[in-house]
């Protein structure tokens, strides 16, 4: 297997690569948080504020079901969402840091 | 080659031969309190009220008679016909991928040949067990709401998974859990203790997977327990052995496919009875006089008296069955971080050939886990209006039978021999959900065995191909074997709380130092080990300690309440008549259960730890074990080496191709 020396450590200065993992360590430990703490609501709101969970919202429908529903519209949208970010600026940078690198 | 493919048709043949060889269960019928996929399907929940009494809490089956009445019966022929169409399919894909199984890559990696959409159905099919698709429908049917709330860390553990493991364990990984964690650590005493907890984790939900697969196939079909255990066994073993990753993955795509194609086809079908119309469908439910008449009882338990719309209007209230919201929190944690430090589930991301597959794999496989879990709602309701929580009880006191009857009743109302079809598909949906799972989880405790301690701890690396392949093959043979072993010992065996200790190890073991190792520069040998064993340690251990444990001197404080009562009531009646059939029984058993005395596994007389899942607890442990294990013993190599690990799972350069030779 012939795999190509790098100097790694060089690479980890390169203005690229910390652009690149500056921009993708917040974006994914914040968006962690974010989904962490929005899932949590939904357990710790039904024991600690059942009188919020039964209002009735649509018809019989009550927000405790929405809110639970929402859980999984708000973790598609952060999968899709991420996806979009990660297309159009993670993998933007990393090639061209590869480029780079292979110059 | 030859060899293999005659060992394959003897496998098929010998599999063929154990599931005819299931004998008209005569009164085979399962004892009552047989709980299969519930098993699985409620980690360590409270117990079902309607299950109070106090023998519920300990291995039922010796001594609660079969008190069933009604029992949901496929119609055998059928259903063993789709058995056998299923089997030759995933045995053709055995074949087909044995012929391409020639390096470890392809073994344990699929050659990294596997595309971003083939992973993420490969990931459904492997997460989702017959206890999401049986056992949590079933629980909607029964305590409403709170079995969708239940259902939604399930899905919401996949952005752990895509945000923070996903793409770096491709770029940084090979093969195992152990790979990534001894990239810049002392590789022989990491892997070794990676191997340990892989095979933890594997084994508990194996185990879990393997007695439910046991119960289920009995209730189902009529396949004695034994039977089905050898059957699905072997199965599971050939898949692995001959197949490897390929066969695997193939056998977990066809099983998503089916489950969709089942829930989907069910769903359509409650959704005609409500005219497409979901507030209509949420009325019915409201209105549903069993099921207002089913939740007044519910609640009366708790000394609440509701009746009518109310009751009805209850049901979509949260609260019925998650009684204990710490304990409920406690297993959040555990399932939401516990996903991302599943072996079975890491391993996947081995078999796909860049990051940007594997993020794309995840995505799918969140919105196919996710679409389950949203039509489930529809499947449980469904089943609550159209069968009455009533006549569900009656089938199953856990429920896990909801979705089989309602498939039944349904295509039976446009033509009875669609019943019979329909239900026979779901039994074999079933039996694909088992296939697939358990094959997976014995792959990842083979990789860990064979690649980790055999390969790398044992013989130092020095292996050639042929002997890693004939290393891993052998593990898998024996893990399979043991599993088997394990499944027809544990069959009178509490198994409920061993998916929650699974993901318990997974969450509090596993996670911390793969999140540490990816991220945290300082991160070394010692917090590798610290982290892993303190994190397993402490879930098993508190476990242990839980109430998920026997307490015999409280199963008879227990009985005697019930003996006071029934005693009571007995008095109360007029004399010369005695008390109904159903609650002499019950009685007789309490005064049985009520002379218990002697101490738990552990030798205790009560929990000394009250929570039945230790996530809250062990977690935290887990991190701070690693964290200080780190500082205590600092390491210079491990800290240079940050930038390679950090850069190679940023970018992928040198990522260690699948396809290498």
């Amino acid at each position: 297997m012939a795999e190509k020396q790098y100097d790694w450590s060089a690479i980890a200065k390169n203005p690229k690569f910390v652009e690149l993992h500056h921009k993708k360590a917040a974006f994914l430990f914040g968006w962690w948080i974010f989904s962490l703490i929005f899932y949590f609501l939904l357990p710790i709101g039904a024991a600690y504020a059942p009188g919020l969970f039964k209002i009735k919202i649509i018809g019989v429908i009550n927000f405790g079901y929405l809110f639970a529903l929402s859980q999984f519209l708000v973790s598609w949208g952060i999968s899709l969402y991420y996806a979009r970010v990660a297309e159009r600026d993670f993998d933007r940078l990393t090639r061209e840091l590869v480029d780079e690198l292979h110059l | 080659m030859t060899f293999k493919n005659m060992m394959i048709v003897a496998l098929l043949t010998f599999s063929l031969a154990a599931a005819a060889f299931a004998e008209e269960p005569k009164n085979a019928a399962p004892a009552g309190g047989s709980t299969p996929a519930a098993t699985a399907a409620a980690p360590a929940m409270p117990a079902p009220p309607s299950a109070m009494a106090p023998a519920s809490s300990q291995p039922a089956p010796a001594t609660a008679p079969a008190q069933k009445k009604a029992e949901v019966k496929a119609n055998k022929a059928v259903t063993l016909t789709m058995f056998a169409i299923i089997i030759a399919i995933t045995l053709g894909v055995v074949v087909w991928a044995a012929k391409h199984t020639k390096t470890t890559a392809d073994f344990y990696a699929a050659g990294g040949g596997i595309t971003g959409a083939q992973n993420g159905w490969a990931i459904s099919g492997d997460y989702m067990s017959a206890a999401s698709f049986l056992g949590i429908s079933g629980m909607i049917s029964l305590y409403g709401i709170d079995g969708f709330m239940y259902s939604v860390g399930w899905l919401v553990a996949y952005i752990t998974v895509l945000l923070i493991v996903a793409e770096p364990c491709r770029n940084a990984g090979k093969y195992t859990l152990g790979d990534i964690l001894s990239f810049r650590t002392d590789p022989k005493p990491v892997r070794a203790v990676a191997a340990l907890s892989t095979v933890a984790v594997s084994t508990f939900y194996l185990t879990a997977q393997m007695v439910g697969a046991g119960k289920l196939m009995a209730l189902l079909v009529g396949i004695p327990y034994k039977a089905s255990i050898i059957g699905v066994g072997i199965l599971m073993v050939g898949y692995v052995v001959f197949g490897g990753m390929t066969a695997t993955t193939w056998v977990q795509i066809i099983k998503a496919g089916l489950l969709m194609s089942g829930a989907i086809l069910l769903s359509v079908l409650v959704l005609v009875k409500a005219g497409f119309n979901p507030i209509f469908f949420f009325e019915q439910v409201v209105t549903n006089p069993d099921i207002q008449d089913h939740v007044s009882k519910l609640v009366l338990k708790d000394g609440i008296v509701l009746n009518g719309v109310d009751a009805g209007q209850r049901f979509l209230e949260a609260g019925l069955f998650m009684k204990a919201p710490l304990d409920q929190i406690s297993l959040g944690m555990a399932l939401v971080l516990g996903t991302a430090g599943m072996p079975h589930i890491l391993m996947r991301f081995f078999t796909v050939p860049t990051a940007q597959a594997a993020r794309k794999s995840v995505i799918i496989a969140m919105f196919i886990i996710g679409a389950f879990y949203v039509l489930t709602t529809l499947l449980g309701f469904g089943a609550a209006i159209h069968l009455t929580p009533q006549a569900i009880i009656k089938v199953d006191p856990a429920g896990n039978m909801a979705t089989l009857m309602l498939a039944q009743q349904l295509g039976s109302e446009i033509a009875p021999i669609l019943g019979d079809l329909f239900l026979a598909f779901l039994c074999s949906v079933a039996f694909a959900t088992i296939l697939a799972v358990v094959s997976g989880l014995v792959l990842a405790a083979s990789a860990a065995i064979a690649h980790d301690i055999y390969v790398n701890v044992i013989k130092d690396g020095h292996a050639d191909q042929h002997e890693q392949v004939m290393a891993a093959r052998i593990t898998s043979l024996v893990v399979g074997a043991a599993g088997i072993i394990i499944g027809i010992m544990a069959e009178n065996a509490n198994v409920a709380h061993l998916v929650a200790l699974a993901f318990a190890v997974a969450s509090s073991g596993n996670l911390p130092v793969v999140i540490l190792s990816l991220f945290w520069r300082k991160f070394n040998t010692a917090g590798v080990i610290s982290g892993l064993l303190v994190g397993t340690v402490a879930s098993i251990g508190l476990v242990l300690v839980s109430p998920n444990m026997t307490y015999p001197k409280l199963v008879a404080a227990g009985a005697q309440k019930v003996v006071a009562a029934l005693e009571a009531k007995q008095a109360a009646l007029p004399p010369g008549q005695a008390l109904a059939e159903k609650d002499a029984k019950t009685l007789a058993k309490a005064k049985v259960d009520a002379q218990k005395t002697g101490t738990s596994m552990m030798g205790l007389e009560k929990p000394l730890f009250s929570l039945k899942n230790p996530g809250i607890v062990s977690i935290p442990l887990g991190f701070l074990a690693a964290i200080i294990g780190c500082l205590l013993f600092p390491n210079k190599r491990s800290e240079e080496m940050f930038d390679e690990l950090y850069v190679r799972q940023n970018t992928g350069l040198g990522m260690s191709k699948a396809i290498d030779h």
